[in-house]
């Protein structure tokens, strides 16, 4: 065993490194930074960083080169993100549009779509949502009931969205609707892309518990979509979808905040009866169980590292990481905020420890929770995919979509 | 990045799984555990010496194998999975262990080749009853080259031939090898909670004692073998979690309630999911601690501690589990659920509690400037 990389491997790494130096500004070593999602204000930045790596042969890194990518490795881009993550770079916004939109694009769109809108999304100037999720379809996403009804050569959409990041100030989207209602569910699905200044379309943001609006709702009303948008084919709806759901990225080794080193300094900073925060037994217990947590989270990740580079297919290592992450943050927002003690539900960065970080982080953990797969839906994805267990029981699955029970009658 | 066991190493696991299938059979560790005359299985000890398993780390002039100790820890995850009723651990991660970090030439002379071979076995000698087991704590005197005192329990002391023996002299403590064969050794057996491994009461009356290492150092070296003890033993302790995970996975596939499988229902699901996720955390612990052990790097202690802490959480967790996932047939004395039970809490114990180690592991990181990065 060894954690070093490769000869190509390092000449990578020390490329990518020399890139990052000449084009943008290193963090501070030991510095807590503002943890900032993509907030308006900051994508005209995130659009020209997207256009510098991307001339500079850093963007779209494991996709072909006729389509604008460095026709590199996935490992590749681990390697370039693992170094970007040292540097002040804006908030990472193209995660949809590179991780779900390029792949379901290069899988399904003709060569021209292709060509129109591969290049121009790893250059920054589209930025893509994706309409899938629904009130009554969130983590049942087959559930969803946005109706698409063709007219010649059109496509008339009627229905809600929700939970969609960025729709706000996306160009483009991937949409997952339903054409056939007297289908099985996962049976009368279609799936399009469309423009997203397309009349027809009202985005209201939806204001979360942090008091932030990441993500919205998207009301779609006789939104046209010509059939030429159409992705796949008509009822294969669901096919297409899973493709763009097994895209999702490899995770770039952000760790979650605050995560064990900031826990851990903020118990070596803090006084309670006895003296530092860290003397105390029962602090001790819980820092042992989160060190070996983070720990197992980034050394999973090493061994996915190696699978990778070993041109071997990533396993279930990101469900794993997901999981143990999310909850790992919640759990020590609430425990670093105990240690504050009657101070710890204050909000003012001038006054908290890491600019409140902690308070921040305990209205944002619950998020982490639900999002991207909520905590449920991993733990089935294990059980089923990993160990092989049964499905559950499926009362949906054969009946047509239009006589299923929906709780609302 | 190569974070994983080389093709050598899974042929090595692949070559130990199938010898331990057949070999180290539930059938033969109830043998041990419900025959009070029977401590180990001397036959599946002496193959596994044939094998060169016991003399893997003991260089090759002194009879051993000459393995690394990532390739020892490939040999005790199939130790684990397969709950091998033999002393491997005292004789393999204790005495040869503390034999190879402070025994003299000669020491290792006298010792390692009839060790290697299967025909020595040795102990190690800490614990002298209930609470923690400490520099502060050790009450055995040693003086004029013989010890005095009780030691209780002492896993594998009613077999071993020799035993390393933490005591004190003045004010040193030190480490010394005993014969216990010799005058003034007396032992019995005691029962513990999984009778498939062997332990004993030994009490020393000015039984002959040689020093082991430097006078004064025994704590130091004591903490040594058990750091590289900790990481052997996590990844018995991830073999044996394992092995409760794919009982009951096969389990709730195979038994059904309520006309379908129980491993339809989510309640079972979400239970093996949260085992899967705990062992595959204690397995990666675990193999940085066989990294840091082959490396012998200067984080070699927080690795120890971690893959510790993680595996016996893992193991005692699959293992309690295992048993809740089978029902009361897991409840009883027929099916093999509480040789795991009860092997997942003796490990967790032989080493000192998960307490100590949580302990210990939050000491190693306030040592070190702690950055996330080593």
């Amino acid at each position: 065993m060894d954690f070093n990389d490769t000869p190509e491997e390092a000449e990578f790494r020390a490329e990518a490194r020399a890139w990052l130096a000449a084009n943008a500004e290193p963090k501070a070593p030991g510095k807590v930074y503002k943890y900032r999602r993509g907030e308006p204000e900051l994508i005209p930045a995130a659009r020209e960083w997207e256009r510098k790596k991307f001339e500079g042969g850093f963007s779209g890194i494991a996709l072909p080169k006729e389509y604008g990518g460095r026709g590199g490795t996935r490992l590749q881009q681990i390697i370039f993100a693992e170094e970007e993550t040292n540097y002040l770079i804006p908030p990472p916004i193209f995660s949809i549009s590179h991780g779900m939109a390029v792949p379901t694009m290069l899988t399904y769109a003709t060569e021209e779509q292709k060509q129109r809108f591969v290049p121009a999304t790893l250059r920054g100037d589209e930025i893509w949502c994706q309409l899938f999720s629904e009130p009554a379809g969130g983590s049942d996403l087959a559930g969803l009931r946005t109706r698409s009804v063709r007219e010649g050569d059109e496509w008339v959409i009627n229905g809600q969205k929700i939970w969609t990041s960025g729709a706000h100030y996306a160009d483009m989207a991937i949409l997952v609707t339903r054409s056939d209602p007297d289908a099985p569910k996962h049976k009368g699905l279609t799936y399009f892309f469309l423009d997203m200044k397309s009349p027809g379309i009202e985005i209201r943001p939806i204001k979360q518990v942090s008091g932030f609006s990441n993500f919205n709702e998207v009301f779609m009303t006789d939104l046209r979509i010509p059939d030429s948008q159409r992705l796949g084919d008509v009822g294969q709806g669901w096919q297409v979808a899973i493709t763009t759901l097994m895209n999702e990225r490899v995770s770039s080794g952000v760790r979650p905040a605050p995560d064990f080193e900031d826990i851990f300094q903020l118990t070596k900073d803090l006084e309670l009866e006895d003296g530092p925060a860290i003397a105390d037994t029962a602090v001790r217990e819980k820092l042992a169980d989160w060190y070996i947590k983070a720990q197992g989270v980034k050394l999973i990740r090493a061994r996915l590292v190696t699978a990778l580079s070993r041109g071997e297919r990533p396993g279930p290592e990101n469900s794993i990481s997901k999981l143990v992450s999310s909850f790992r943050r919640q759990e020590i927002a609430h425990f670093g905020m105990d240690l504050m003690d009657m101070a710890g539900g204050m909000m003012d960065p001038d006054k908290m420890p890491s600019r409140a970080l902690y308070q921040q982080a305990l209205l944002d953990a619950p998020g982490g929770r639900i999002a991207a797969g909520s905590d449920e839906i991993l733990r089935n994805i294990i059980s089923e995919r990993v160990l092989g267990l049964p499905p559950d029981i499926r009362v949906d699955k054969e009946l047509p979509f239009n006589q299923l029970p929906t709780g609302s009658e | 990045m190569n974070f994983d066991f080389s093709e050598e190493q899974y042929l090595l696991r692949d070559q130990a799984r199938k010898f331990l299938d057949d070999r180290s059979t539930p059938a033969v560790v109830r043998a041990v555990l419900e025959d009070d005359e029977k401590p180990y299985d001397a036959e599946l000890w002496q193959e596994m010496a044939e094998l060169g398993w016991i003399g893997a780390i003991v260089p090759e002039e002194y009879g051993g194998a000459g393995m690394t100790g990532e390739d020892l820890c490939v040999i005790a995850e199939e130790l684990g999975r397969s709950l091998a009723p033999t002393p491997f651990s005292s004789s393999v991660y204790m005495a040869t262990e503390a034999l190879l970090l402070a025994g003299s030439d000669a020491q290792k002379g006298d010792h390692l080749p009839a060790m290697a071979a299967g025909e020595r076995i040795g102990c190690f000698a800490v614990s002298e009853g209930v609470g923690v087991a400490n520099a502060d704590s050790i009450k055995m005197r040693a003086s004029d080259g013989a010890v005095d005192g009780t030691k209780i329990p002492v896993a594998d002391g009613d077999i071993a031939d020799f035993a390393v023996v933490l005591a004190r002299a003045g004010s040193d403590l030190s480490l010394y090898l005993v014969d216990l064969t010799g005058e003034g050794v007396s032992r019995k057996s005691v029962e513990t909670v999984d009778p498939s491994r062997s332990h004993a009461e030994i009490t020393f009356e000015k039984a002959a004692a040689e020093p082991l290492g430097a006078a004064g150092e025994g704590w130091e070296i004591t903490q040594a073998v058990f750091d590289r003890a900790a990481i052997l033993m996590a990844f018995e302790q991830v073999g044996g979690a394992q092995a409760c995970l794919d009982m009951a996975t096969e389990y709730a596939k195979n038994r059904f309630a309520f006309g379908r499988p129980i491993g339809s229902f989510q309640a079972i699901k979400h239970k093996l999911a949260n085992i899967y996720i705990d062992v595959e955390l204690a397995r990666a612990n675990a193999y940085y601690g066989a990294w840091a052990l082959a490396a012998d790097a200067p984080d070699l202690s927080t690795a120890a501690a971690a893959a510790r802490v993680a595996a016996s959480e893992a193991y005692n967790h699959a293992a309690r589990e295992n048993i809740q996932t089978h029902g009361g047939m897991g409840f009883t004395w027929e099916f093999d659920c509480h040789l795991y039970y009860r092997r997942a809490k003796l490990l967790s114990l032989a080493l000192g509690g998960e307490r100590r180690w949580k302990d210990r592991l939050i000491s190693q990181l306030e040592t070190r400037n702690f950055t996330g990065e080593e």
